[in-house]
Parts: structure tokens; C-alpha cells; sequence
């Protein structure tokens, strides 16, 4: 039987990108090339009115997925309202709703 | 940061005698035959003059980083240190610990920068203890007296680091505590970019240096990462790190110039075992961890039992197989004077030596 010593080995928090599964996120990028063009300014998340009210963080979201990181980012991405002002303000012209739309349906089994 | 174009600059100076030597006051718990073996080294194999002071102290370090002991405090420590090495009529002080090493460094550093500091601090000397200060002319670390000395001990050497069954150089990892060269680079052989001082005694007496992804990582020692209990769980995520780094290259052991780190990634190796399940060495056990001390001493051909081997987490005896070294496993819990020192319980990074090699006197 594990002994326990009074502390647990803390797990990791870096994205290892070398044992994620990136099927998902290459599909993605596949269809959507437009978004290796993100300079991950922030702008979206910055003028985000679902951000305003909730811990909703669209920059973060995408970076998560793009590499292999799709735990929660389904739900997460519920809470866009589809308002589209981030794709007006997107500095580099990404279609950012279609984003949102293209990895909802890539992870909606997630 | 200055650019150095030759491996010269690379190199410190290191006195070739007359050390005064400042022991460390945590490692002769865990590892406690290294310092006695250093000093018979050095004194009776290689014929250096080399003090070992009764009346130093401890330096504060591990008091100073966690913010316990006040820096005014510990500069009035090491300087009553260095009064002490003037004394005794020496000028080049040798210290046994990384992280004193780095205290030492540090102050000499801030008296160099702001010398109102030095000022204050000799005043603080004299009026505690009616000292004088005086600052060494050399200041290095026991490792670095090794490697000074590396290729005198290699024409003394009675089993060089090569598996005796295969012929082919022992495989090690060598392990630099961060203290020694990453705070200020230039108090270390290679600097920070490029520790050699562990790496040139594993070459010259013939093992093979393994790189790994995390070679320069931290052990996971850090002050506040372990003194807590709750907080121990980073510190062993770190060692667990480069356990997890290092074992693909199947290394035969590890050899640390830091007190802390060698205690941690022997330790860590025993309660990751207990915890998990997860061993990282060959053939189910745990990868044994010597000193620089304790290599140069199994190089020299000094017992491993004397060297105070028995006291590691992870057992050694795979190793020593591997070196050739004759030992007598009954007399492994037998203290100096003979008697039974007990022998501690059966462990899952040991359970392969444990359950076959052992039938002990008791």
C-alpha cells in the first residue's frame, strides 16, 4: 500500500506538447489556416462582452486547443454569444466566429 | 552579460594549498563519511595542507533563505568565518556546501559593490566576537578542489569508473547545485552556460557523461519548497522531472557536488517508490546517488562502508558490482566501532538487492 507522507507529488502544470494528441488541432487548422496567423494580442478577449461578465477567455481557449489541450474547451466556448465583435476588432482579420463554430463542432464529443 | 570566446575564461582560479576548510552542517547527517574523506584525500593521498576548524559554524544559509536569519546577521556570521581562516593563518577558504558557497560568494559580491556594507560588518565583528575581518584571497568550493586535483588523483586511481564485466565506461549523471555557478556564473568552473567541474573528474577517471533534456533543472531542494510540508510536493515534482529525463539513458549513477541535491535525489527516489510505485534505475531499483566525495573515494579504492555508503536511500551495491569493488555486505550496518547500527526496513527502491543479497549479523 502507497504510504502517505503528507504531500502528494505535484502534477506538472506545462502543455507538453510532445505526448498531446494533436489530431484535432491539426484538422482545425486544416480547414481554418487563417488562424496561424493570431499574434495572440488579446484584442478578442479584451472586447469580448461575454469576457465582461464571465471568466470567458477566448485567447486562451484557442491557444489551449491549438495545442492539444481540448479539456473543458467546449463548454467553455458555450458561453460565446456569437456577437462578432471580435472578428471587427481581430488585428490580423481572423474569422474569429467561425473559429469558435469550427471548434465546437471538432470537440463537441470532448 | 559578457561574452567569453575561449574555455579559458571559463575557468576560476583555484589554490593549489593550504585550504581552510568550512564543513557543511547538514550533510554529514545523510552523507557522513564525504568530508572525512575529502579531507583524507587531500591530506594523505594528494599531501595538501588543509585545516579543518572545530570552532566554525554554521553559515545561516539555510536560515537566511527562509527569511529567518536577517542579511546584516549572516554577513557578521561569515565574517567571523573569515576571521577564523585568518587566525589559523590561511588565505584560501574551501567550502564543503553549495549553498554556503553561494552565501560566501554573494557577500564577498555585495562587500565589493557597496562597501559601506563591509564597513558596517566589521564593525558588527568586533564589537560581537573583538575580530578583525579579513576577506579571503581564494574562494572555492571542495568540488572545485577536486577537480583541481582531478588528474592527480587519476595517476593514484585503483578502479576507474568502467564496468568491470563489459569494459565500457560507467555511465553518470552529474548534477550541479544551482547555487554553485547560476547566481554568479563566473564562481564556477564552466560558468553557468557550461559546468564542468562534476563532468572533468567524471572524465578524467573514465566514465562517461550523460546528457540529458533536464541536466541543468533544479534538484527540487529549494528552501521553501520542502521546509513546509505541504509544499513538499514541488520539490519532489522537480526531482521527479529529471528522474523522469534521465532514465531512458540507463545511467549507472548520479554524482551531486551539492548537499541538498544529492539528499533530494537520493531521498525522493526512496518516497516516489513508496508513493507511486515508480523506480527509475535498472532492474526494478533506484538509481544510486554517490557524492563527489564518495566517487573519488571508490576511485581511490577506499571501503564503500567507510566512505558511509550504507546511509543512502537508494542502495549502492549494483554499482559497486559494476566497479568491481570487493565489499563484505555483512558488514554494511556495523558501525566504526563494530557494533550493529540497525538496519533499516525494506524498501520498494530496493526491494531487488533486499530480497536476495543480504543475510545480516546482528
Amino acid at each position: 500500500m502507497a504510504l502517505n507522507f503528507g504531500y502528494n507529488i505535484s502534477k506538472p502544470r506545462v502543455i507538453d506538447i510532445d505526448r498531446n494528441n494533436l489530431r484535432k488541432s491539426v484538422e482545425i487548422i486544416r480547414e481554418l489556416p487563417e488562424l496561424q496567423a493570431c499574434i495572440g494580442c488579446g484584442t478578442c478577449t479584451a472586447s469580448c462582452t461575454a469576457g465582461n461578465l464571465t471568466s470567458f477567455n477566448f485567447r486562451k481557449v484557442h491557444t489551449l486547443v491549438r495545442r492539444g489541450e481540448y479539456q473543458g474547451a467546449y463548454e467553455e466556448l458555450n458561453k460565446c454569444m456569437l456577437c462578432g465583435k471580435c472578428r471587427l476588432l481581430c488585428p490580423r482579420g481572423i474569422n474569429t466566429r467561425g473559429v469558435i463554430m469550427l471548434i465546437k463542432r471538432k470537440l463537441g464529443d470532448f | 552579460m559578457v561574452e567569453r570566446a575561449k574555455w579559458a575564461e571559463y575557468e576560476k582560479a583555484i589554490a593549489d594549498d593550504h585550504f581552510y576548510y568550512a564543513r557543511s552542517c547538514i550533510r554529514q547527517n545523510f552523507f557522513p563519511g564525504s568530508e572525512k574523506a575529502f579531507l583524507d584525500i587531500l591530506k594523505n593521498k594528494l599531501g595538501k595542507d588543509i585545516y579543518d576548524d572545530p570552532i566554525h559554524t554554521s553559515c545561516t544559509g539555510i536560515g537566511y533563505h527562509s527569511d529567518i536569519v536577517p542579511l546584516e546577521t549572516i554577513m557578521t556570521v561569515v565574517a567571523r568565518q573569515f576571521a577564523l581562516m585568518g587566525e589559523a593563518g590561511y588565505e584560501n577558504f574551501a567550502t564543503s556546501c553549495i549553498t554556503s558557497f553561494g552565501i560566501y560568494t554573494e557577500i564577498l559580491h555585495t562587500w565589493e559593490e557597496f562597501p559601506e556594507t563591509k564597513e558596517r560588518t566589521a564593525d558588527y565583528l568586533m564589537k560581537a566576537t573583538g575580530r578583525e575581518l579579513v576577506v579571503p584571497k581564494n574562494l572555492a568550493h571542495t568540488s572545485d578542489v577536486m577537480y583541481h586535483f582531478r588528474k592527480d588523483i587519476a595517476e593514484k586511481m585503483v578502479r576507474p569508473l568502467v564496468n568491470v564485466k563489459t569494459g565500457e565506461p560507467l555511465r553518470v549523471v552529474e548534477h550541479i547545485g544551482c547555487h554553485y555557478a547560476k547566481i554568479f556564473p563566473k564562481s564556477g568552473v564552466g560558468g553557468s552556460e557550461f559546468p564542468y567541474v562534476l563532468a572533468g573528474m567524471i572524465e578524467s577517471w573514465g566514465g562517461e557523461v550523460v546528457d540529458y533534456p533536464e541536466r541543468r533543472h533544479c534538484c527540487g531542494f529549494g528552501f521553501r519548497n520542502y521546509l513546509v510540508q505541504a509544499n513538499r510536493g514541488y520539490s519532489i515534482a522537480n526531482s521527479q522531472k529529471k528522474l523522469e529525463s534521465m532514465a531512458p539513458y540507463r545511467p549507472d549513477f548520479i554524482v551531486c557536488n551539492c548537499p541538498g541535491c544529492s539528499m533530494f535525489l537520493d531521498k525522493w527516489q526512496y518516497a516516489i517508490a513508496e508513493m507511486e510505485g515508480i523506480t527509475y534505475g535498472q532492474r526494478g531499483c533506484g538509481i544510486p546517488v554517490l557524492t563527489y566525495e564518495e566517487m573519488a573515494g571508490l576511485v581511490l579504492g577506499y571501503d564503500p562502508w567507510e566512505l558511509g555508503m550504507q546511509m543512502h536511500a537508494v542502495d549502492v551495491e549494483p554499482l559497486l558490482n559494476k566497479m568491481g569493488v570487493e565489499y563484505d555486505p555483512s558488514a554494511k550496518y556495523l558501525g566504526k566501532s563494530g557494533k550493529y547500527i540497525g538496519k533499516p526496513a525494506p524498501t520498494v527502491v530496493n526491494r531487488a538487492v533486499e530480497a536476495s543479497v543480504y543475510k545480516l549479523r546482528g
